[in-house]
């Protein structure tokens, strides 16, 4: 077996047991959904009847709403690298000859893939809250891989977090600024409403022109600009988050 | 690859390791051969656990060699670890999996295929008595039958060199003596065992040579006998049947301690032969017997306590 072969295989099986950990502990994917989608109630019937974004507010804020639920479903990441880590369980990987990248990309795929289920529920439930996008197939093939590369993102970065946190608890807790960021970005209201301060914060923070480009896709009218600018700061969050990652897999023990 | 010429299974020369300004091995020289057991004893802090990860590949040493299984650990880590095998001071099992998903997941990761790794697992499961438990997530097993689903992982890819490191800590006397028990049948089998514990008795009982670790260096080596024999404490001990005999014996053997409640007298000695004809002989001509005779070595506690000048539990309170 050579080197790719093994590493995907090895990939493979650790993703099927993350899987496994996933069917173990329901709450963590029903906290993923059960969230934003108390959210979303909270934001379209009590706070967004408030707001003049000059579209139905289901329609504003969906997009924001896609990011947010990524957000709110990587804590058991987190916990789940972090305690990999500590309990001892990646040494025993460590000191057989397993791929060593296979370990976190198994983290991060089953973190994508169960973010992708609960953006799924998110969205269903935005179409019976009057969510009327006007985008055709390319524009949701856009949609998708704007998340995706989106949750990649956020994937490295989370299992960095989960590697560079000292304990469990601790590394959940990692994950609350990710979890307030859209708050601070045009996800519920848009940037040029806010205050002097958390405007420019709001303007310049990578949420921003992530859930812009959503916006445009999903209301038929995409722009270039934002496009650019959310998938630049993808890719350059992935490889912020892959690098750290790998530095504290390797430097750990 | 293993039986290198010399049939040593692991060897290590100079090893150092520091982090910051604080020396955690200081030249640690080792070698251990092929089948055979062999106990690395010291304190907490002495430096085992940095020994094993140096030599299991997961530390990288800052000076000195070393060759497990053939190869080096630095520079071969690949081929070092397609022949190890190794259960941490912590049971590294995942909680969230059944006793039988975990032995699987090795399997898997050892690249078997299905069939076989299937029968590795039920093998394992029915030697280490954890069929009953295997359908169950290890979140409820004991802390005896973690570290036995532990070693059992260790054992799917059949690695000729086990490390275990500390294999009995806080386990209960039975859990204690099972464990002992397996790690007697790997060597029967050929297997060659590194094992480092705090507990003398442990290293007693198992080990085939002995080295003795106090803060990161090498304070003694050699069999569980060489070691008794290099310090000082062996005595010999002779009880008598009534005040009057040992009243005489008292006056002829001078060089003893007596001991009135017990009607013993102690004398320092290793017990050998030739030394105890002389003895027996001295009391013979002044026509006085000894009920009983008994030699006492000492046990592996003096060993510490003259080698490195202090008694292992006060290492350890440091």
């Amino acid at each position: 077996m050579n080197g790719v072969t093994a590493s995907l295989a090895d990939s493979a099986t650790m993703l099927r047991r993350n899987f496994r950990h996933s069917t173990r502990n329901p709450v963590a994917l029903f906290n993923a959904v059960v969230m934003p989608i108390v959210l979303m109630f909270l934001m379209v019937y009590i706070l967004g009847g408030a707001f003049d974004v000059g579209v139905g507010y289901a329609d504003y804020a969906t997009p924001g709403l896609i990011i947010t639920t990524v957000c709110y479903g990587i804590s058991p990441t987190a916990i789940a690298v972090n305690s990999d880590m500590t309990s001892g369980f990646i040494n025993r990987l460590r000191v057989m000859r397993v791929s060593r990248a296979a370990v976190l990309n198994a983290h991060v795929v089953a973190t994508m893939l169960r973010s992708l289920v609960a953006i799924a529920f998110v969205v269903g439930v935005a179409f019976l809250m009057g969510f009327r996008p006007s985008a055709g197939l390319p524009e949701w093939l856009g949609v998708i891989g704007i998340v995706v590369l989106t949750v990649v993102a956020i994937g490295w970065l989370t299992v960095a977090f989960g590697l560079a946190a000292k304990t469990p608890e601790s590394a959940g807790l990692a994950a609350v600024p990710l979890m307030l960021l859209p708050f601070l970005s045009s996800a519920f209201v848009p940037a040029g409403t806010m205050g002097p301060g958390a405007r420019q914060f709001a303007e310049y923070q990578p949420f921003t022109p992530i859930i812009e480009t959503l916006r445009g896709l999903l209301s038929g009218t995409p722009e270039a600009g934002p496009a650019v600018t959310a998938i630049a700061w993808c890719v350059g969050l992935t490889l912020v988050g892959y690098l750290w990652a790998r530095t504290s897999f390797t430097r750990r023990g | 690859m293993v039986d290198t010429m010399n049939g040593s299974a692991i060897a290590a020369s100079g090893l150092r390791k520091a982090y910051r300004d604080k020396v955690v091995l200081d030249g640690v020289d080792l070698e251990v051969r092929t089948g055979t057991i062999f106990a690395l004893l010291g304190p907490n802090g002495a430096g085992k656990t940095t020994t094993v990860n140096v030599l299991t590949t997961l530390l990288t040493p800052d000076a000195g060699k070393a060759v497990v299984a053939g190869h080096d650990v630095v520079t071969e880590t690949s081929a070092v670890r397609a022949a190890i095998g190794v259960t941490g001071q912590f049971a590294s099992v995942d909680d969230l999996l059944t006793g039988e998903e975990n032995l699987l997941l090795m399997a898997d990761l050892l690249h078997l295929p299905r069939a076989e790794g299937r029968r590795a697992a039920s093998r394992l499961l029915d030697r280490f008595e954890l069929v009953e438990a295997a359908g169950r997530p290890v979140a409820s097993y004991s802390g005896g039958m973690r570290r036995k689903l532990d070693l059992a992982m260790t054992l799917v890819g059949t690695p000729r060199i086990i490390f275990l490191d500390e294999p009995t800590t806080g386990l209960d006397p039975r859990s204690r003596r099972t464990m002992w028990e397996i790690v007697r049948e790997l060597v029967a089998d050929g297997t060659t065992i590194f094992l480092t514990t705090q507990y003398l008795d442990e290293a007693d009982q198992l080990a085939d040579r002995i080295a003795v670790l106090d803060q990161g260096r090498l304070v003694a080596e050699g069999t569980s006998g060489d070691l008794k024999r290099r310090v000082p404490g062996g005595h010999v001990r002779l009880r008598f049947a009534d005040r009057h005999e040992l009243d005489v014996a008292a006056r002829v053997l001078r060089e003893s301690t007596r001991d009135d409640e017990e009607l013993a007298l102690r004398l320092p000695g290793d017990g050998g032969v030739r030394a105890l004809r002389a003895l027996l002989d001295r009391l013979d001509a002044h026509s006085v017997e000894a009920e009983e005779l008994s030699v006492h070595t000492p046990d592996l506690d003096d060993v510490f306590l003259a080698l490195t000048g202090h008694s292992p539990k006060e290492a350890d309170a440091r």
